[in-house]
């Protein structure tokens, strides 16, 4: 009995080394940016958040955060998606391939992808040069909006097919011969069968992908060195700036971004647990 | 839909498995084209191709030094990581099997919390007073570990429960062995290779980090990614070398990690 007491102690105590460095690196930078995104100038209290929600700059990021998460995850995870699907249709050859090929590219985000992007599709970019001569677009600025949001959904859509083709494993191939047997077309197999079943793997994937592209930060910082107005950016600038550093006003920022995180994920398990579930 | 008709079908998802790869590979094929070329402007094919934008890539000092360091901080990093979580894993899993749980939400809190994030944190903690490492690696190698730890930790999870650890365990025990010979001469070596799919992996996303990087330590201790961006403003052939060898390097650990995985079932 003493023994294995002091075998449980010994193991406790192995844990040790683990929690300690956990706390400094994760705990405790986290725990610091909450304290400290309630406490201004004037004391403590929730200045730091009116400042942010008054101003128009900075609501402004968050609303350009959001837009280009959604759309870059919406058009992400409908490209993923038929792509997934497919996959799983082709031979064997191709579809190991082409997965492999998409694992591998999903390490090619951040600064690289973006000076990627600037070759290609940057002012004097070769396909913008090539669209242009075609006459199919008059002129296209990837340093905008647009641009950033066709940047981020190419990093989403490998995320995407890595996280969706195990998906498709819950769709059984007699659901739709029994569903084509009893006389419903391909339209009412996907509306009352695919889709519902999909649901939950669909909206898990979206999820993360949103997460994703909310904290994105290497990429937009090097295509624009810092010059689009989006949260990460914003955050960054108010501690490793040139001019105008604010720790205070930098973690508030940094828990309306960690909030928004939370409230998307929030959202998704309310609606997982009201959507229809395929026993396993 | 063309579903409905096996050979149309067939081939509408052939058409969309390429298109997918295509979109895919856009990037990545320009790039490589424009670092094997003399020049490339306003034109669909460049004019001329060479080499020398690798050799000058490749024969830069500060590039070599970049590199370097990017591969001392990985490997620094998943080496704490492994001294770290392997202990951990093995007690929780053997002695408090319900720890697991809280580890599963533990392990959540470096993805739902973006780097860019910590770093406010991190920034005015460690910047000056007892604990000052900012500007130096080793604030690198800690915050790496934390980008490792949720990947590291499912991944050895899975490949414990694999082996049947409390299984292992007692037969070793019953012949003779006590709980240090048993997890080093018993559990380990059965480890062995699902931890080196996970460390390659691990790497692979490790060596292309950039937020902590950048915030944390900057040019003072110049990592791949840092110099990468960094050189923005030279010739654009020059980047896409370095894009590529990147990329190349990265395909090399990823490729190794899939073979092992693939020799393993």
């Amino acid at each position: 009995m003493n023994s294995t007491l002091r075998g449980k102690w010994l193991a406790l105590l192995c844990l040790l080394p683990f929690a300690v460095f956990f706390i400094i690196f994760q705990i405790a930078p986290l725990a610091w940016v909450a304290i400290h995104s309630l406490q201004a100038e004037s004391g403590w209290g929730l200045d730091n958040f009116t400042k942010v929600f008054s101003s128009r700059f900075y609501r402004q990021a968050i609303q350009f955060s959001l837009e280009i998460s959604f759309w870059s995850s919406v058009f992400g995870i409908l490209i993923a998606v038929l792509g997934a699907y497919s996959l799983r249709r082709v031979d064997s050859k191709l579809r190991d391939f082409v997965n492999a090929f998409a694992n591998m590219t999903s390490n090619f985000s951040g600064v690289p992808l973006a000076f990627a992007f600037i070759i290609l599709l940057g002012f004097n970019g070769a396909l913008t040069m090539l669209l242009k001569q075609a006459g199919i677009i008059e002129d296209f600025n990837l340093y905008s909006k647009t641009g950033l949001i066709i940047l981020y959904t190419y990093f989403q859509i490998p995320l995407g097919v890595l996280l969706l083709y195990p998906a498709f494993d819950a769709l059984r191939e007699d659901w739709r011969e029994s569903a084509a047997l009893l006389g419903a077309d391909a339209w009412q197999y996907w509306r009352h069968i695919g889709l519902p079943v999909l649901t939950p793997a669909l909206l898990g994937t979206f999820v993360i992908l949103l997460a994703n592209a909310l904290g994105a930060y290497a990429t937009v910082y090097a295509l624009t060195t810092g010059n689009f107005n989006v949260l990460p950016i914003r955050i960054a600038a108010l501690v490793a700036g040139d001019i105008s550093l604010d720790p205070n006003l930098a973690s508030a920022l940094a828990i309306i971004l960690v909030g928004l995180m939370t409230l998307v994920t929030v959202v998704h398990q309310w609606l997982l647990k009201r959507s229809y579930h395929v026993a396993r | 839909m063309s579903r409905a008709e096996p050979g149309s079908a067939n081939l509408y998802h052939r058409v969309v498995v390429y298109v997918l790869f295509l979109i895919l590979l856009l990037p990545l094929a320009g790039t490589l084209l424009y670092s094997l070329a003399t020049s490339w402007s306003a034109s669909l094919l460049p004019s001329g191709l060479t080499f020398k934008w690798y050799v000058a890539l490749w024969s830069d000092p500060r590039f070599l030094a970049a590199f370097g360091q990017s591969l001392l901080v990985c490997v620094g990093a998943l080496l704490l990581s492994v001294l770290l979580i392997l202990p951990l894993l093995f007690v929780v899993h053997y002695h408090f099997p319900r720890l697991d749980a809280l580890m599963n939400i533990l392990i959540l809190l470096p993805f739902a919390v973006p780097p860019v994030v910590s770093s406010v944190g991190l920034l005015q903690l460690y910047g000056s007073g007892p604990m000052a490492m900012v500007g130096t690696p080793w604030i690198l190698i800690g915050c790496y570990f934390t980008v490792a730890l949720p990947f590291m930790y499912r991944a050895i999870t899975n490949n414990l429960q694999a082996i049947n650890l409390r299984d292992l365990m007692d037969a070793a025990q019953l012949l003779g062995a006590n709980t240090w010979q048993a997890a080093f001469l018993v559990v380990l070596p059965n480890l062995r290779k699902g931890l080196m799919v996970a460390l390659l992996l691990s790497f692979s996303f490790l060596f292309g980090e950039f937020v902590f990087a950048n915030l944390l330590v900057g040019t003072r201790y110049e990592t791949l990614q840092v110099y990468l961006n960094n050189m923005r403003n030279s010739s654009g052939h020059f980047n896409s070398a370095l894009v590529i060898s990147y990329f190349l390097f990265v395909l090399v650990l990823t490729w190794a990690a899939n073979r092992l995985n693939k020799d393993k079932t």
